[in-house]
């Protein structure tokens, strides 16, 4: 989230779209409902209606996975009616950049496409430089080329009319709800957007949200009080897991994983440390040697010196365009590339796409190790139905794990709040938390390591490493420490005292951080800040609702990002009648700032964008795989054969795996001719794994279902209630259909498209509930993330008298 | 000020004592608040474990036991209130039902779990980790850059570890040299 679960109270209109934030978050539409007594409209875009719809003002159906559509539309309503806040756009976003001869956009593909590998080069998408390498601007929007013009340029196609006939979204509904967003525009009124993986799991999820990030620029909606992109995160910590990098393609921080084509750590600094001629941006990714560096002595403490590069070596490098992600292990698994693994805490046999490839893929392995509360579909893989365990060569190793008051730790809210949680009991049994698991199992292999030798063992013994795993001294670690003594200012520090702030962090292993995003949130004066319960707030904060006392937040306690873009470059707040910042004349009040710089105005002033090498928002954004301007694509699998935006019909980088596009349905295939869209509910969690197993949970929902409209089940001679079969390309599942008018059809392009949607929390773990949904989804990846299209592929389904998974 | 639930408890009890001497007889409302479960408990701070709301938790503890959960009312997020499943983690926790709770070895082609201890089962995947990683460990690539990897073990989880689990996690996946690691925030 850029800005917080609270901060939603303070917008003048909110749009759900790609969640359903009353059943999936809860508590967070406390904040929406606080909106709409403060009078903000509420919008909901759902293929369904929901609980969400109920409280909004309006409910406006949208066929799943014409997301881009009805956003590319609202970006051509905003330019054609000049509903944009002008002097934000000038000044804060790249709107004004040149982009260079080469760049074009033709017949739905951008230049630079390799067909063969399904990879864009990047290179004509620069932007023009003057002879000094400057960036070449037009601040009077003349050039053709500059980035404002091309954007009307492309847009130009997202007509009401093309809109609608792709979304199932009536023009007067589009013209009420472009209207009431885009009302936002106003330097004194705020809009936010709210989403979840409604509007990830797409093969166009990045782009999506980027469309999003595009309007709410234009409308000058991003860094202010009830504005921002905000995604209700699902997973417990998965702000916080993704802060450090259980990922293959970044390490903790937001930096890149090395890579073969940085042998050194010099050639890595150098690749990932951006500059600018600007002088007005902040670019604060030039700290990234800082950072890193004490990220290296994080790991391997006075191993790491100058000499050895802080250890660089000894990290593992991927090639260039190599992609380890989950759905790589699972094809290189099927394919007897993988030996072993762990899983811990996560459900692959449950919960992602395709499920009947995973559960096979898992067969070929020698060993698994699972850390888990229940026994679940993966951990019992090899006794899955169907499956004789005499013919299953894979070990199991099930660790029990402890739940999450049985431990203690912090975890990260998706509005990046740092929240300590206590140990209130024993774990159960012989329950141990992950640490208590991981420490004592590395101190094995690092003993086998010492008696015996091996291959390459200096990671693995010079890793810090300790005898114990106790948590707050990881909590620490993240902070990071003084290596040596250091004089700062006027100010010494002492080898092994904690780190103040991130702005103390050195490129010289003086320190260490085992994420430099984290630094100051435990520090020598004021302890563990995540533990801080003060509800103290200036009378500014309070308008605000930013409890700067309460926990801490990452960066720096700053709880809206980017917020130096809420003021004007004077200082003074786009809308004065809150204000998250104010320049006072010689410091800013509120919120802490985007840096501590004076407004942009005065001397040594800074551009609020300050991640961004320029300093500018990126209206044109060359830095992903699929076009510098998000563009409509079908679903990999779409009830269409064409659609009017261009000749395009798919995204020509989506990702898959060979395997995955055998079982794949043709455009308005007439064999599988319904859209399936999954979803999460109030009462199961994710894949249900936990949930399922809490009895008075199971009882308020207890098999899995089918929501289908009157319509579509009159025409397939199917009641409320009855056992449905649902099939898909590859793989069927039964489920009770619920007929519902939450549910209507959709007219698209001139015909009639009916649209299903099913909860994925049930599996055969649970007897008589239904078995994976996911058994029905498609492997069809975001070129950006490796993120799996769940919310749009083709099914056919029909009525089951004998039902056999569901009882 | 803002009120927290501490002080407005303060303010009850002080109200109480104005009542008493107004001459309201409170013999049965003290009586009756003896009796609540929660008498004598101990109050933990946690975090719900479901959405990234992330609602503050008070679990009620008394002889090491669980005794009840509620919303932590002075929590500015979630101000005491929380969804079915949040409102569902007493049962969650005192029902054993499917929970694990020793280590679980299910052999090659066997069709049952074997109860083991924590020591054999944790020499069992060390043995396992340093055969697979001595036999596989790539340290130059195709094109004979160093690349210093492992590609034939994977990690996979999770956003229900804690930051601090987190780095113990990514700290060993590091040291070992693998490069297959993901987790939810691409499910």
């Amino acid at each position: 989230m850029t800005n917080h679960w609270i901060d939603i109270k303070n917008s003048n209109c909110v749009l759900i779209i790609g969640s359903n934030a009353a059943e999936h978050h809860p508590v967070s539409f406390k904040w929406v409902l606080a909106a709409k007594d403060n009078g903000a409209t509420l919008i909901h875009i759902d293929p369904k209606f929901s609980r969400t719809s109920a409280r909004c003002d309006f409910h406006v159906p949208i066929r799943s996975g014409s997301d881009i559509a009805f956003l590319g539309g609202m970006i051509r309503y905003i330019l054609d009616k000049k509903l944009y806040q002008e002097d934000y756009v000038r000044l804060y976003t790249n709107a004004s950049f040149v982009v260079g001869k080469d760049y074009y956009f033709k017949d739905g593909v951008f230049s630079g496409l390799d067909t063969k590998n399904r990879r864009y080069d990047a290179k004509t998408w620069a932007f023009e430089k003057n002879a000094d390498g400057s960036i070449v601007v037009d601040k009077e929007w003349k050039n053709p080329r500059c980035v404002f013009n091309l954007l009307k340029e492309h847009y130009s196609r997202y007509t009401l009319k093309t809109v609608s006939e792709v979304t199932g979204i009536s023009e007067q509904d589009l013209v009420r709800v472009y209207d009431i967003f885009c009302a936002t525009g106003k330097p004194n009124r705020a809009g936010t957007i709210l989403y979840a993986i409604g509007w990830t799991q797409h093969t166009t999820g990045v782009q999506i949200i980027r469309t999003s990030a595009m309007i709410q620029l234009l409308l000058g909606n991003i860094g202010v009080a009830g504005g921002g992109i905000n995604a209700l995160r699902g997973e417990p910590n998965v702000q916080g897991s993704t802060d450090h990098a259980l990922l293959y393609d970044s390490i903790p921080g937001y930096m890149s994983m090395p890579r073969a084509q940085w042998q050194t750590l010099d050639q890595y600094l150098k690749a990932n440390t951006p500059t600018t001629k600007f002088p007005e941006s902040a670019n604060w990714k030039a700290n990234t040697p800082k950072y890193m560096v004490s990220l290296l002595k994080a790991w391997f403490g006075d191993a790491a010196t100058k000499d050895n590069e802080f250890g660089y070596q000894w990290l593992p490098k991927l090639d260039t365009f190599a992609d380890t992600s989950y759905y790589s292990v699972i094809d290189n698994a099927l394919h007897d590339r993988m030996r072993g693994g762990f899983v811990f805490g996560v459900n692959p046999c449950q919960s992602f796409a395709n499920v009947n490839k995973v559960r096979e893929s898992l067969d070929h392995l020698d060993w698994l190790v699972c850390g888990e509360i229940h026994n679940s579909e993966t951990s019992d893989n090899w006794h899955r139905p169907g499956v004789d365990p005499k013919k299953i060569k894979t070990e199991v190793f099930l660790l029990p794990s402890a739940h999450r008051i049985e431990k203690e730790g912090t975890i990260s809210n998706s509005g990046r709040w740092l929240q300590w949680f206590d140990k209130a009991i024993e774990p159960q049994g012989e329950a141990r938390d992950f640490g208590n698991m991981l420490v004592p199992l590395m101190n094995k292999v690092r003993e086998l390591y010492r008696k015996e030798g091996g291959v390459f063992p200096e990671p693995v013994l010079n890793m810090i490493w300790p005898e114990q795993y106790k948590a707050e001294d990881w909590t620490k670690r993240i902070n990071g420490y003084f290596w040596s003594d250091v004089k700062v200012g006027n100010k010494v520090y002492h080898r092994g005292e904690l780190v103040p702030a991130f702005g103390n962090l050195q490129a010289d292993g003086s320190t260490s951080s085992l994420n430099w995003l984290y630094t100051a949130s435990y520090t020598e004066e004021e302890g563990n800040k995540s533990k801080r319960r003060n509800p103290k707030q200036t009378p500014l904060q309070a308008r605000l609702g930013i409890y700067p006392n309460w926990s801490w937040c990452w960066p720096v306690n700053r709880r809206i990002l980017y917020n130096r873009a809420s003021v004007d470059e004077h200082g003074k707040p786009w809308n004065p009648s809150l204000p998250v910042i104010v320049w006072n004349g010689k410091s800013w009040d509120g919120d802490v700032p985007d840096g501590p710089w004076p407004p942009l105005a005065e001397k040594g002033g800074k551009l609020p964008f300050i991640m961004h090498a320029d300093g500018v928002a990126q209206l044109f954004g060359p830095g992903r795989a699929d076009g510098p301007f998000p563009e409509h694509y079908e679903p990999v699998e779409t009830p269409l054969k064409s659609h009017p935006f261009s000749k395009q019909l798919c995204s020509p980088v989506y990702k898959f795996f060979e395997e995955d596009m055998k079982k794949v349905a043709e455009p308005a295939d007439p064999k599988y001719p319904i859209v399936l869209t999954t979803y999460s509910m109030t009462e199961h969690w994710c894949g249900g794994g936990e949930t399922r197993n809490t009895p008075n949970l199971l009882e308020a929902e207890p098999q899995l279902y089918v929501e289908m409209s009157h319509e579509l089940a009159k025409e397939k001679g199917i009641k409320n209630g009855d056992g449905v079969l649902l099939e898909s390309a590859r793989g069927s599942c039964e489920a009770i259909a619920m007929v519902t008018v939450r549910l209507r059809p959709f007219t698209i392009m001139g015909k009639t498209v009916h649209l299903v949607g099913m909860p994925f929390a049930f599996g055969w773990m649970t007897p008589k509930c239904g078995d994976a949904t996911n058994r029905l989804t498609i492997g069809a990846y975001d070129p950006n993330t490796t993120i799996q299209e769940c919310k749009a592929c083709l099914v056919n389904l029909r009525k089951l008298d004998k039902l056999t998974e569901i009882g | 000020m803002q009120a927290t639930r501490r002080s407005f408890l303060k303010g009850l009890s002080a109200g109480v004592l104005t009542l008493s001497l107004m001459g309201f007889d409170l013999k049965d409302v003290k009586a009756y608040a003896k009796t609540l479960k929660i008498e004598g408990a101990k109050e933990v701070i946690s975090v719900c474990p479901f959405c990234a709301v992330c609602c503050q938790v008070i679990a009620y503890v008394r002889d090491g036991k669980l005794i009840s959960t509620e919303g932590d009312p002075d929590y500015p997020v979630n101000e005491g209130s929380l969804c079915a499943k949040g409102a569902a983690l007493h049962s969650m926790y005192t029902h054993t039902h499917g929970r694990v709770l020793k280590p679980m070895y299910r052999a090659p082609y066997s069709d049952k779990w074997e109860e083991k201890s924590w020591d054999w089962t944790l020499d069992q995947i060390a043995r396992r980790i340093k055969d697979a990683r001595d036999a596989d460990f790539k340290q130059k690539n195709k094109q004979g850059q160093t690349v210093n990897r492992l590609e034939s073990l994977f990690w996979m989880g999770t956003s229900h570890a804690s930051n601090e689990e987190c780095t113990v996690i990514n700290s060993a996946v590091k040291s070992l040299g693998m490069v297959c690691i993901d987790h939810q925030a691409r499910v």
